[in-house]
């Protein structure tokens, strides 16, 4: 029987067939369609399984809060699990898949576990599966996991692209019903900018399918002319497809745009994650239909109420031919009106209310429904599908019920608005008797950066039922926000009556007083197959808070996030309790409202551009030479250079060993530079640095120890004086803005009226680092300045000209070689390189990178800032008291290192560590103690910092911090292995090569 | 109180399982009770167990402003690691992580300890170098570590891409024993055991002030009334701020929120919890198939249990990147916590200035993994009025002498 | 996600622009101080739920610290001012006063 009708379907264009496949099956549905109305038109009533006892589950509802089905859709690199066929637009070629059935939907080999139903309750998992312990990790959890969750995992890489936007708006209105229509009219006409954003492709929400008639036409039609004039205003941003997906504090939002998950092949971003800063947020998010609380409410063909009305009147589809409907409020009413206007069976309307005598009412009546009042169904008949319900009176436990048969169940149990967004930045909800719902409480709403409440609701969202009520409310919201947000807007909202309806009346299990073995079939959470009977016994196992409820029993944590479970489950627990509803109160709502994809989130930012890249002036020297690179912060430097054929290893002891024995260049553009200057920059480096700035000449080098007010080093690196009052002071690669920041702060939070100006000028200047004993040939070859030892000693630097370019020349050595370092604007820096290293071909001079720049330092003792130090290391520890000035007062740190702790002759200190067998100490091994500590750890005196094999000397050398280490010189001691071996290593100095130092000086 | 066992699940179940007893019991505060402990998350309620358990003090109450577990044991991405690089850290959280081992066996709760194994990656050479140290430190304190290289870290982990172009996986320190459990189950198979010896577990019981003689802590105000005590033990994460300004000293702690988020639930593809500290992000898949993320805390005092979105996008971005898998998997739910974060971010478990008074706190983004081990040092040094050898080195004292328990200097500096 | 206005470019900041500080308007104690003044002035930090002072630079932008009264419970900001002071101006006092009749100033 097709359950496509006759006519009918406002959204479906009838001419326009559209293929597609669900488990692997071939189907056919038409433009317009969603894939959940598509698969009803296909007859297909099972959807999916539930996911603890396998049951079959057809689809219930119509929008998001659709809690069965879930398929996987598309397919390779387009697969995407947990896709809601409720939301998904129908396109040519869409396959879908069923999520937790095997071998398929009809026969599912778990649905076994219904038997065992009852051996599963809530929480019966913290039980059991205790003994025998190590059955946990090996046995049970796999079989859990394996059984919990329902989508599959992608396998293949996401072949699509995604974007950020950003957006700052006077008003943002999420929601493109007529509520929120409404209010972006209102606000539109004040001047304020608005962004208007619905989750569907179609706007108007419910109201046309529920008849709404405003301004004496039906609500279609004022709903176009509202989009035409919203459409000419210039302030008046639409977007459908975008959902409102978050609100966060101070007035950001998140709104999230599917760009092309309807057609898949086209061009662009498949979604757009919107980041707006709006002054005033207006959440136009409607209401949802609570299902009802009966045995079976779960089976295919059981549906919300509303969802049956949508599938007749936007789709043109029947859910059933023969519908009973259960209700406890007049809107069901509605869709009885819509299936006999359609010309479907409806046997009965099942309403709880004892009496009811309102319009809608007398008309399904007149149409010569039954309507059967005080009653309720005891349970719905059927194995995989609808065949009838039991009727029975609303009080009482029930009994043997009276049978009608029917194809499928409409129930409603009353309407809750959509309070997720007003709720995640902290609005406060409170409990309507007349509705059985919560709703926004105005005067506990979020509040933004200036104490201001900053969101507002609209129509059904705040609680307004009825038409006329929804847009008065809604263009008052819209016109209240504006204003806030600084524009002059009245309120005019299009005229509209409320339909006369009887008050509804809350129940919260049919029927009222029934037995165990029924509450064990009444599902409150559909897709975590939580019942009834589950919450009871949450509560009676003294889980009583809401939160603990949730967590025992996982309602309202599957997929859907409790949108339909939510106020049914706390309803239960109030009861149980003996609680009123509002004392026990919600669960938190989260961000976001429906889940947004990682690739959204992430952005654009993805491979190469997953972070920003910085370049030195060289950069695309290092990549054409065989860089090898390693990340330093958000730079890139060459590790080493590996020349075809080589090792990294080898390419590192090359490097080292053509630089000492003749010429080596080095990238050291990255070292951070800043310039600090003013009359009182002496002074002021003088409290940065350790030792004393304050007394460097003119044209001269000091090397400089920071530390930060706990006394642990921070940084380093070589000052250069350059005139009376500049100083250029050099960082550590990673260092640069951090010590920027640090200086800034100084200067501007305590020594404000010290005169002072630091510049930070890293990326303005290139520097090459041009080394070995043939360095001062190289520059001569280029000529332009004296670079003779007279002119330009050894911890000297001169301005001049190289080559014809501007350079300035630093005599500084962290090699032990002879060394220049020279910086050179950073746009011509590369050209300098390249002369460089043609006038260096004939001393066969090589690049080197970080490692052997690494080792040349280890090899003279110098220490490096992140493998010495690792912020608990004092310049005391590493034998630097000789750049630690005793003359001054003060500086950052000093006072920290007058502690007890700092002070203790204990504490570990710096010295040279060499294998007696010439072998490389393991990097970060711990020198052994004798015994273990009170805890059963080995007590250890020391550890290496950096170790690595010398080219040099032919053998491995080692830094380390040992306890009274320099004392010990000589003696051999042992460091623990991770295998649990140990190797002995005899105490040296630190400097290894040249300790004179008569290499750097010549 | 009857055993949990698959039998008396099956007993239940023929009468609809209308036999079975509260968890806890559910009662108003004596008038008097030997030790208080004020605030009845995993640490509170851990604390109260082992000072039943271990020194057979039972006349307990643990106070609860809120509900059972509300505060950060619910709210976190449940790694459990001992991975530690100072010693005082891999004692006790190695301590913690033994006693996970066998919770649900002590406790006849299933907490669901899964040792699946963390990894955490190293994508900068500094962080190799970093992580190696670690691995040779944990050789000497009894944790079970290895430094791997990236082929087997790919083996752990199929999903995961190596060989990104910005920051390439070379490898990574794997603890084999590491995991994750059901952070709420904790809570309540220490309330259930707690219960059962007898203590008073009081929920919605606020405390509004702490009362005290000579210097010495006599009792402490609530919502509930009065309540009288001969020890104190304040175990409130984040609020321990505002608690010890009620009993008049003031803490190294500054609250911030951490935030956390989970991806709708899908078939099982990750065994292990990865860490990926360059990139900041954080990632296990629970047993319901949520893919777990960690992300970053705000650098500001924030009591909201909200964050910032940025931090949200820096974490999913460093994982997509990292787990190209995910780009299609949907965020469901994101969420904050409070966590106190002190001056060397490391916990205090310490003696205070007012007598017989104790406070254990600033656990910062590691609480949960330490959660058995710090209620087992929090219970000896309540009892004795001492610390042993595992909470020695975490008293306030440290901050005035400068030893800290750095444990940033690794180069992994998330927990 | 917050927003601060840099009282010094004037711009209505983005927290993404912003780098924190922690507490504002602490005295630095140096040699010479006490050992509890000095480990009071690294450590103990306020820690209110409440009105909190504390210090911001506007790092992706000007480049300057400026100081912020803000809420840390609603994140409310009562307003922003000059780094270069050692307590809030009185016309930042009297505004969190109006909107939080029982604050009892910095402690």
């Amino acid at each position: 029987m097709s359950h496509r009708l006759p006519q009918g379907g406002r959204l479906v264009n009838r001419d326009a067939p559209v293929g597609f496949t669900f488990d692997s099956k071939r189907m056919q549905g038409l433009e317009g369609d969603t894939l959940a109305s598509a698969l009803l038109a296909n007859g297909q009533g099972i959807v999916n399984r539930s996911y603890k006892y396998h049951r079959p589950r057809g689809i219930l509802a119509s929008g998001p809060e659709e809690p069965n089905a879930l398929v996987g859709l598309g397919q390779g690199k387009r697969f995407e699990p947990d896709q809601r066929a409720t939301t998904t637009e129908l396109f040519d070629g869409l396959s879908a898949m069923s999520q937790n059935a095997w071998p398929s939907l009809g026969f599912d080999a778990m649905a076994v576990n219904q038997w065992f139903a009852s051996m599963m309750p809530a929480g019966f998992y913290y039980k059991t599966f205790i003994w025998p312990r190590s059955f946990w990790m090996h046995i049970y959890e796999p079989v859990i996991r394996e059984a919990a969750a329902s989508g599959l995992p992608p396998k293949e890489e996401d072949c699509d692209t995604y974007e950020h936007f950003h957006a700052f708006v006077d008003l943002l209105i999420v929601g493109g019903g007529i509520a929120g229509l409404q209010a972006a009219l209102t606000a539109g006409k004040s001047g304020a900018t608005v962004m208007l954003v619905e989750q569907a492709a179609h706007w108007g929400g419910r109201a046309p399918v529920d008849g709404a008639e405003i301004e004496g036409q039906p609500a279609e039609v004022w709903i176009n002319e509202t989009l035409q004039t919203l459409g000419t205003m210039k302030n008046v941003r639409l977007r459908t497809r975008c959902m409102g997906a978050g609100v966060y504090d101070h007035g950001y939002a998140l709104a999230y745009e599917r760009l092309t998950d309807h057609a898949p092949e086209a061009e662009g971003p498949r979604h757009r994650l919107w980041k707006i800063r709006a002054r005033q947020i207006v959440t136009a998010t409607g209401a949802i239909e609570r299902p009802l609380s009966f045995a079976g409410n779960d089976l295919p063909g059981v549906m919300l109420a509303s969802a049956v009305r949508d599938y007749v009147v936007n789709f043109g589809v029947a859910p059933g031919h023969r519908t009973v409907i259960v209700t406890n409020n007049d809107d069901a009413y509605r869709t009885a009106l819509t299936l006999i206007d359609a010309g479907l069976e409806v046997p009965v309307v099942i309403d709880v209310r004892d009496r009811v005598n309102s319009p809608l009412a007398r008309e399904v009546s007149r149409r010569g429904v039954a309507v059967e009042t005080g009653a309720a169904v005891m349970k719905v008949k059927g194995k995989k599908g609808v065949e009838g319900v039991m009727l029975c009176r609303a009080n009482g436990t029930g009994g043997a019920g009276a049978p009608v048969e029917c194809d499928s169940v409409a129930m409603s149990g009353g309407w809750s608005p959509v309070v997720h967004l007003w709720s995640h930045c902290g609005g406060k909800l409170t409990w309507s008797d007349e509705n059985a719902h919560f709703h926004p409480d105005p005067n506990r709403a979020p509040t933004g950066a200036e104490g201001e409440v900053f969101v507002r609701t609209a129509g059904i969202a705040s609680g307004a039922m009825g038409t006329g009520s929804v847009l008065q409310d809604a263009s008052a919201a819209g016109a209240a926000a504006a204003r806030a947000a600084g524009f002059t807007a009245k309120s005019a909202a299009a005229r509209a009556a409320d339909a006369e309806e009887a008050p509804m009346k809350p129940v919260w299990v049919m029927p009222e007083q029934a037995l165990p073995e029924l509450r064990s079939k009444m599902f409150l959470d559909f897709q975590n197959d939580v019942k009834v009977s589950d919450v009871q016994l949450a509560a009676q196992e003294g889980y009583e808070s809401v939160e603990l409820t949730k967590r025992y029993t996982t309602l309202g944590m599957a997929n859907d996030q409790g949108k339909l479970s939510n106020i049914n489950g706390l309803a239960i627990l109030a009861g149980s309790l003996g609680a009123e509803i509002p004392q026990v109160g919600t669960t938190t709502f989260r961000p976001p409202y429906q889940p947004i994809s990682f690739g959204s989130i992430a952005g654009e930012a993805r491979g190469e551009i997953f972070q920003p890249l910085r370049r030195t002036p060289m950069h695309e020297w290092h990549e054409a030479n065989g860089a090898y690179w390693e990340p330093v912060g958000h730079w890139r430097r060459p590790y080493c250079y590996q020349q075809p054929g080589e090792t990294i290893e080898q390419a590192v002891q090359r490097e080292v060993r053509t630089t000492r024995a003749s010429l080596g260049l080095l990238d050291a553009s990255t070292l951070g530079k800043l310039v600090v200057k003013g009359p009182d920059a002496g002074r002021f480096l003088d409290m940065l640095y350790t030792n004393k700035m304050s007394t460097l000449k003119p044209g001269r080098c000091r090397y400089g120890l920071m530390c930060n007010e706990n006394g642990f080093l921070s940084d380093d690196g070589v000052v250069a004086r350059i005139d009376e009052d500049t100083f250029l002071c050099h960082t550590t690669s990673g260092g640069a803005d951090r010590i920027h920041g640090w200086m800034e702060d100084w200067l501007q939070c305590e020594w404000w009226d010290w005169k002072v100006y630091v510049a930070n000028v890293t990326e303005q200047c290139g520097q090459i680092a041009v080394v070995g004993p043939n360095a001062r040939k190289v520059l001569e070859r280029l000529g332009g300045m004296d670079v003779s030892r007279q002119a330009l000693p050894f911890m000297g630097w001169a301005d001049g000209e190289l080559a014809g370019t501007p350079v300035r020349i630093y005599r500084i050595s962290f090699s032990g070689e002879l060394s220049y370092e020279i910086a050179v604007p950073a746009g011509r820096a590369r050209a300098l390189w390249d002369k460089l290293f043609a006038a260096g071909v004939e001393f066969g001079a090589t690049a080197y990178g970080t490692e052997a720049l690494h080792i040349m330092r280890a090899e003279k003792g110098f220490i490096m800032i992140g493998d010495e130090t690792d912020g608990t290391v004092i310049p005391q520890d590493l034998g630097l008291d000789w750049a630690i000035s005793k003359k001054k007062d003060d500086y950052l740190g000093k006072r920290a290192q007058q502690r007890s702790f700092m002070t203790s002759p204990d504490r570990w200190k710096l010295v040279g560590l060499e294998t007696l067998d010439g072998s490389v100490l393991p990097d970060g091994a711990y020198a052994l103690g004798e015994g273990d500590n009170a805890n059963g750890q080995r007590n250890t005196i020391g550890r290496v910092t950096s170790s690595y094999h010398s080219p040099t000397l032919g053998r491995g050398i080692a830094m380390g911090l040992v306890k009274h280490g320099p004392d010990r010189m000589g003696e051999v001691i042992r460091f623990g292995k991770t295998d649990g071996g140990t190797i002995e290593a005899k105490i040296v100095s630190p400097v290894f090569y040249d300790p004179d130092g008569e290499k750097q000086d010549v | 109180m009857r055993r949990y066992s698959a039998f008396a699940i099956a007993r239940e179940a023929l009468r609809h399982h209308t036999g079975w007893n509260r968890a806890w019991r559910s009662r108003d505060p004596k008038k008097h009770y030997k030790v208080i402990v004020i605030g009845a998350g995993g640490h509170g309620l851990a604390t109260a167990y082992y000072l039943g358990k271990n020194y057979g003090i039972r006349d307990i109450a643990v106070l609860e402003k809120g509900w059972l577990g509300g505060g950060n044991t619910g709210r976190n991405t449940t790694i459990i690691r001992s991975n530690y690089l100072q010693d005082p850290s891999a004692a006790i959280y190695e301590k913690s992580r033994s006693l996970y081992e066998t919770f649900s066996q002590d406790v006849n709760y299933n907490a669901m300890f899964s040792p699946r194994g963390v990894l955490m990656l190293a994508q900068t050479h500094h962080e190799v170098r970093g992580y190696q140290r670690t691995a040779h430190a944990n050789a000497l304190q009894g944790v079970e570590t290895e430094f791997v290289g990236p082929e087997r870290v790919k083996e752990i982990v199929p999903i995961i891409n190596i060989d990104g172009p910005r920051y390439p996986v070379l490898g990574a320190l794997w603890q084999p024993r590491g995991g994750t459990a059901r952070h709420d189950a904790v809570a309540w198979g220490y309330a259930r055991a707690c219960s059962g010896m007898g203590m008073d577990i009081i929920q919605k019981c606020e405390v509004t002030g702490v009362r005290s003689d000579g210097g010495t802590v006599t009792g402490v105000t609530t919502t509930k009334g009065d309540i009288a005590c001969d020890k104190l033990a304040i175990v409130v994460a984040g609020h321990s701020g505002h608690l010890a300004g009620m009993a008049g000293f003031r803490l190294p702690i500054e609250s911030v929120a951490l935030q956390a988020l989970v991806s709708e639930p899908i078939k099982p593809c990750m065994d292990c919890v990865v860490m990926a500290n360059t990139v900041h992000g954080y990632m296990s898949q629970s047993d319901k198939g949520e893919m777990v993320i960690g992300g970053g805390a705000d650098g500001y005092n924030n009591y909201t249990q909200r964050g910032s979105f940025h931090h949200v996008e820096e974490t999913v971005r460093a994982l997509v990147e990292t787990f190209p898998m995910i780009s299609r998997l949907k965020m469901m739910r994101q969420w904050g916590g409070i966590v106190d974060m002190t001056g060397d971010r490391s916990p205090i478990i310490s003696k205070t200035p007012l007598g017989n008074t104790f406070i254990n706190c600033g656990w910062g983004t590691g609480g949960f993994k330490s959660i058995p081990g710090s209620g087992w040092a929090m219970a000896e040094l309540v009892a004795k009025g001492e610390p042993g050898p595992l909470a020695a080195e975490f008293g306030l004292d440290r901050f005035r002498e400068g030893r800290f328990i750095d444990e940033s200097v690794a180069a992994g500096v998330a927990h | 996600m917050l927003i601060l206005q840099c009282p010094y470019c004037g711009i209505q900041c983005d927290e993404t622009e912003l780098a924190p500080g922690g507490q504002a308007h602490l005295k630095r104690h140096g040699p010479g101080s006490s050992d509890e003044d000095f480990e009071a002035y690294l450590f103990d930090r306020d820690n209110p739920m409440g009105v909190h002072f504390e210090r911001w630079r506007h790092a992706n932008g000007c480049g300057k610290w400026f100081l912020a009264a803000r809420c840390t419970t609603t994140l409310e900001v009562f307003g922003t001012y000059s780094a270069q002071t050692t307590e809030p101006p009185a016309e930042i006092a009297d505004r969190i006063r109006a909107r939080r009749p029982n604050w009892e100033g910095r402690t």
